[in-house]
């Protein structure tokens, strides 16, 4: 009687099974996770086929690919060294970011004039040449028109206008940050020499005059065209009563 | 990050005389004002309570809460003298940058390096046009 019992309720349960697999397989995609509910109890072949592996044989002509591991590399073998560093020495950091250079405002074109901000000619108006690999900006007055020589400026400290200079033809490819660069002084070791030294007179090397009459030739003829540039880039740019810089458009 | 009073007083000067042989003067030098005047009203604070690392500031001209945007992290200046020299001049500063909008009239928030002394509200500052977005 039990083992009837048995086998009825065996039979009952396997169908109960049954049913329950084919509801999960319905429900379930191939590939996905097994659904939370606790009881649904998959067999082998059941979650062997929910797993997608026969896909994946399938596609590779019925055997499952094999990935050949990478060969290990040999270690290359090597000695102790002849010496420890008594205290450990800091190892720097690994730098991941890269500083680049500041991302040209669509504003400013060489060509364009500017208005510096701050600085020894705050105020001026001066035409932009070419950003540096620095990210500063190279601009000139024209010397001849307002007194401003080629010089480096931050974009942050700049103002561009809608005003433009037709500067095709200038040659500024030779001018980058090293151009600019203060000249490092010489550091002397004992106060005599210190004394001795006369400070380095600022004097402007000939080069330096010569760079900038080539660079300012074109643009000057090219500021002559313009009615009132002249002028213009001669003046100095100020706010007065009534005026508001979030309202102008420069 | 200096400040430079080399402007402050334009000079006039003797250009030629007229007919009846007054002098006629003129300026020395071109204006520059390159800021925005700005009022110091006082300090972030509730009703009873003030709070003194952020001061308010009403920018001259500014009005709405929308024109604000042009303004923000632009460097603020708040200029006093005092009567021992450092560093060559009488004048000393205290620099910050415009932080937010307060409320919706165009009143602004700045930050400053130190907090603004007590005796700043009421009082001037200057709000440069630097670091420009333009």
């Amino acid at each position: 009687m039990p083992a009837t019992t048995a086998r009825k309720a065996g039979k009952r349960s396997v169908s109960k099974a049954k049913k329950v697999v084919r509801k999960v397989l319905s429900r379930t995609k191939i590939g996905k996770k097994a659904p939370h509910n606790e009881s649904a109890t998959v067999g082998r072949s059941a979650s062997y086929k929910r797993s997608g592996k026969w896909a994946v044989k399938a596609k590779n002509k019925g055997k499952f690919p094999v990935v050949k591991a990478p060969a290990k590399k040999e270690e290359a073998k090597t000695k102790a060294p002849r010496f420890y560093a008594a205290e450990d020495v800091p190892k720097p950091f690994n730098r991941r970011n890269v500083v680049k250079p500041a991302k040209l405002r669509d504003s400013i074109t060489p060509g364009t004039v500017l208005i510096l901000l701050a600085g020894r000619f705050r105020g001026k108006r001066v035409v932009f040449l070419k950003q540096l690999p620095s990210g500063l900006l190279m601009v000139t007055g024209p010397y001849k028109v307002n007194g401003v020589p080629i010089r480096r400026v931050n974009q942050a400290f700049v103002i561009a206008t809608t005003t433009k200079v037709d500067v095709t033809g200038v040659d500024v490819a030779k001018f980058d940050d090293a151009y600019f660069a203060k000249a490092a002084v010489k550091k002397s070791k004992n106060a005599d020499e210190f004394f001795a030294t006369a400070k380095p007179t600022e004097e402007l090397s000939p080069a330096r005059k010569a760079d900038q009459k080539a660079v300012d030739s074109k643009i000057l003829a090219a500021v002559k065209k313009q009615e009132f540039l002249k002028p213009y880039l001669n003046s100095r740019f100020s706010l007065s009563k009534g005026q508001n810089p979030h309202a102008m458009v420069f | 990050r200096g400040l430079s009073w080399g402007h402050a007083s334009r000079a006039m000067v003797v250009k030629g005389k007229k007919a009846d042989g007054t002098p006629v003067k003129a300026w020395k030098s071109q204006p520059c004002r390159l800021y925005v005047k700005g009022a110091i009203l006082g300090f972030k604070r509730g009703l009873r309570n003030q709070h003194e690392g952020t001061s308010l500031i009403k920018i001259e001209g500014l009005q709405d809460k929308k024109d604000v945007d042009f303004y923000l992290g632009k460097r603020v200046v708040y200029i006093y003298k005092a009567i021992r020299e450092v560093q060559g001049t009488k004048f000393r500063t205290i620099w910050g940058r415009v932080t937010r909008a307060h409320g919706s009239n165009g009143t602004v928030r700045a930050k400053f390096a130190r907090n603004l002394p007590a005796k700043s509200m009421g009082g001037k500052c200057r709000v440069m046009l630097y670091p420009s977005r333009v």
